[in-house]
């Protein structure tokens, strides 16, 4: 199978949980998601879309030209690392497998274990659907994030993406919501690593 | 459009103020890499020689310098800057200067010379009846501002490329550059200098431009961000020498284009 060449299944020692590309590429990118979400929230600041701002203690950046400097060095992080993972999950099969299938009953049922607080964590081998369900709406939510940030950047060159979204002004809004859901899933993501620490470790150390 | 537009705040004073306080510069532009209690912090923790200051600045200043490299790669020498009827114009359109709307120059029509400069053909300064008595285009397009809102405006006036024709300017240099009245300057790529829709502005929405949008010359680039169209332009200059410009020498990127 493809995944024993990237480490998956390796004989002698049990697989690592998560294969080093996955440990290395999720801390980049965690570096790469910060900077890009905290010079987003100075760029918003310059001209908010709604009523409020960030406060300055939780910005990147320090002053709009600051933040967008940082914003437009982070996205070469961000894009080049995602690219690298996305490639060798899709390519290893570690996506299907770790995600796939994904069934309405059984999120419904997993979404309501959860809520009660009845939801296992024992095996970390296999996924419950919620988990699946998350992963790939995030994966899904940085895909718009990026989609519309190249638009908001590109107006004219990439003139048919911003069509796409509804125009500039409509990509600024989606670009926002997608920050929103990426810093939602960020939430429910570190509550669930301090609740299930063992889950931390193996993002560290694999195992 | 019109709901969208209700997020986009209007003319007002709190506004100018915090435009004025972004200006405010050059102790608050070199704090822009103190992360303090920021994200950044958490971001950076483990690297504490990115975070002091100079370093990081210079890292940053590289990634945007390839950035200009990028973008300039990106650029469609033919590709329009989208189009927009009457009824699109963003009514009243805003004003957005780095001072007060009552601080703007008072530029005087008589006096008013065009000063050229550099490797052209005809130096000659330019009164303003000559350069009335250009061939002029209406465009109406998106001002894209690099803090993020738009506006469309209609803006008439002289295709550049058509002005650096007539002063025989050489069209394979790498910039022109320009200077304001205020003390304003901005410098952009030939390539953009010769794009169909870069203008020599003398009218807005049909009149000749007020005080306040740049009388009595501006220059509208629809395919880069507003602050890289200058406004009071009294020169300009074709060189080979990179020149940076007013924002671009604070930070902001130099290419900025849309």
């Amino acid at each position: 199978m493809p995944g024993a060449a990237l480490g998956e299944g390796s004989v002698g020692r049990p697989a690592p949980l998560h294969p080093a590309y996955v440990r290395i590429t999720h801390w980049i990118n965690a570096v790469a998601i910060l900077a890009m979400i905290g010079s987003g929230w100075e760029i918003y600041n310059a001209s908010p879309l709604f009523r409020f701002e960030f406060p300055k203690s939780i910005t990147l950046g320090g002053w709009l030209a600051g933040a967008l400097l940082w914003h437009f060095a982070a996205m070469w992080l961000l894009v080049g690392n995602g690219l690298f993972y996305v490639l060798l999950g899709l390519a290893s099969g570690r996506f299907r497998r770790k995600w796939l299938p994904l069934r309405p009953a059984d999120f419904m049922r997993d979404l309501r274990a959860a809520l009660t607080g009845r939801l296992a964590h024992g095996d970390l081998t296999v996924y419950n659907a919620v988990q699946k369900a998350l992963y790939i709406g995030v994966m899904l939510a940085g895909l718009v994030s990026i989609a519309s940030g190249l638009a908001i950047w590109k107006p004219v060159q990439l003139r048919g993406l911003a069509v796409v979204l509804g125009g500039y002004e409509a990509a600024r809004l989606v670009h926002f919501f997608a920050m929103a859901a990426i810093v939602a899933f960020f939430a429910v993501h570190v509550v669930m690593a301090v609740i299930v620490p063992k889950t931390l470790r193996a993002i560290i150390v694999g195992r | 459009m019109a709901r969208l537009r209700i997020s986009v705040p209007g003319v007002d004073t709190e506004l100018l103020a915090r435009d004025a306080a972004k200006l405010l510069p050059d102790a608050t532009r070199r704090q822009f890499l103190r992360a303090g209690a920021s994200l950044g912090a958490l971001v950076f923790l483990t690297g504490c020689d990115i975070v002091d200051g100079r370093s990081a600045e210079t890292a940053l200043r590289v990634v945007s310098g390839f950035n200009d490299r990028v973008q300039a790669w990106l650029f469609d020498p033919n590709r329009l800057a989208p189009t927009y009827p009457e009824s699109a114009i963003t009514r009243p359109f805003r004003f957005n200067a780095y001072y007060r709307e009552d601080e703007a120059p008072d530029v005087d029509e008589d006096t008013y010379r065009l000063l050229i400069d550099g490797l052209v053909d005809d130096r000659q300064p330019w009164t303003l009846d000559r350069l009335y008595a250009l061939p002029q285009e209406t465009q109406i397009t998106r001002l894209v501002c690099v803090e993020g809102w738009s506006a469309i405006g209609k803006w008439t006036g002289t295709p550049l490329r058509e002005f650096l024709r007539r002063i025989g300017a050489d069209t394979r240099a790498r910039y022109v550059h320009f200077t304001c009245a205020e003390g304003y300057s901005s410098s952009i790529d030939m390539a953009t200098a010769l794009h169909p829709q870069t203008q020599l502005t003398f009218k807005y929405d049909g009149e000749i431009l007020p005080t306040k949008f740049g009388f009595p010359m501006r220059v509208r680039i629809p395919t880069k961000l507003g602050f890289k169209n200058p406004k009071h332009v009294i020169g300009l200059t074709v060189l080979n020498a990179y020149t940076g410009g007013y924002w671009e020498d604070r930070g902001y990127n130099w290419f900025s284009g849309l």
